[in-house]
């Protein structure tokens, strides 16, 4: 099966979600006061963490308020955490309910979970890009419409640091939701289940959101490539 | 539907494939419909070409730099840890 899932993630200590068992070494060593052990999960979790804090909370800081309580709070209830989940997935419900908690004293507008109006719902691609449907290869792609190779190496270091850059902007303008969704799950690393459990989405939703916030950052670096390209002779 | 159509691969089209990507990469296509968009894409370059930038995309994601928590911040948490959970810990 060809999925970009199975693969490792490339610069995330990614752990995965059904790490219970991984996970008992991890909690003895913290129970027993192990500070390294504790500054570990604390370098290599809150990046995520401040990423879903801040989808509940109105401002950078109270992001960062927002995590440093639910550190808080473990450190406090290690001693009632009875493994039935794994450590991390405990800590993001931990966290949900105290960004969840400031979103509403923070009267933030709309809690990430309801519905409403959706941002957007455009195509994945330019319509334009495609056969019509009465042509002898309907909704194909046109030969102009069809996506082009991006450059490959020798230019490669230089790509990757600009597509570094662009994907930063390009997130940056996303709609909120699908913002944090492809942050959690594409930047961070989550899995589709921790992610929807984080906030408050099905599936399917998640997938929607997923997908349109994909579309639209594989369109950018397109345009990007694209802009670079020489001119044809026509 | 002619049998130009019933190819594996020709009953669904790019402007199609373009949508499912997601749900391909995630493996919840059910069987039939993946193997039809695998078909189309050992027939289709342009969308072979589509699904491979995703992958490209969604790689490069991975290694976009993040925010995270002031050293500061992370320092004051290791104190916390230490006072309430530390060898010296009442």
């Amino acid at each position: 099966m060809s999925s970009a899932d199975a693969k490792p993630h490339p610069l995330r200590s990614r752990v995965s979600d059904d790490s219970q068992q991984r996970d008992a070494p991890l909690v003895a060593r913290l129970r027993s006061g192990d500070a390294d052990a504790f500054a570990e999960i604390v370098r290599t979790w809150s990046p995520m963490m401040l990423q879903a804090a801040r989808s509940y909370v109105s401002t950078d800081a109270s992001a960062q308020e927002v995590v440093q309580e639910a550190w808080l709070a473990m450190i406090r209830g290690l001693d009632n955490f009875e493994g039935r989940s794994s450590l991390r997935t405990w800590l993001l419900a931990i966290l949900a309910n105290i960004g969840r908690s400031r979103g509403v004293r923070e009267a933030r507008t709309l809690p990430m979970s309801s519905l409403g109006r959706d941002e957007d719902d455009g195509p994945a691609v330019d319509p334009g890009r495609f056969r019509g449907p009465d042509d002898r290869w309907p909704r194909n792609w046109t030969p102009l419409g069809k996506p082009r190779p991006w450059p490959s190496s020798p230019e490669q270091e230089i790509m990757a640091a600009e597509s570094r850059t662009q994907l930063e902007h390009g997130l940056a303008e996303l709609p909120e939701r699908q913002r944090t969704v492809v942050a959690l799950r594409d930047v961070h690393g989550l899995s589709s289940d921790e992610v929807s459990a984080l906030l408050g989405l099905s599936a399917g939703n998640q997938r929607v959101l997923l997908h349109r916030g994909r579309s639209r950052l594989r369109g950018l670096l397109e345009l990007h490539y694209a802009a670079g390209e020489p001119v044809m002779d026509t | 539907m002619s049998d130009e159509r019933r190819t594996p691969g020709m009953t669904v089209h790019c402007q199609e494939i373009v949508e499912l990507v997601t749900d391909y990469l995630q493996g919840v296509l059910d069987p039939d419909m993946a193997a039809e968009v695998e078909a189309h894409l050992e027939l289709c370059d342009g969308c072979d070409i589509y699904v491979e930038q995703m992958r490209a995309t969604i790689l490069a994601l991975g290694k976009v730099p993040v925010a995270t928590l002031s050293e500061s911040a992370q320092a004051e948490l290791l104190r916390a840890f230490r006072d309430l959970r530390g060898p010296a810990a009442p």
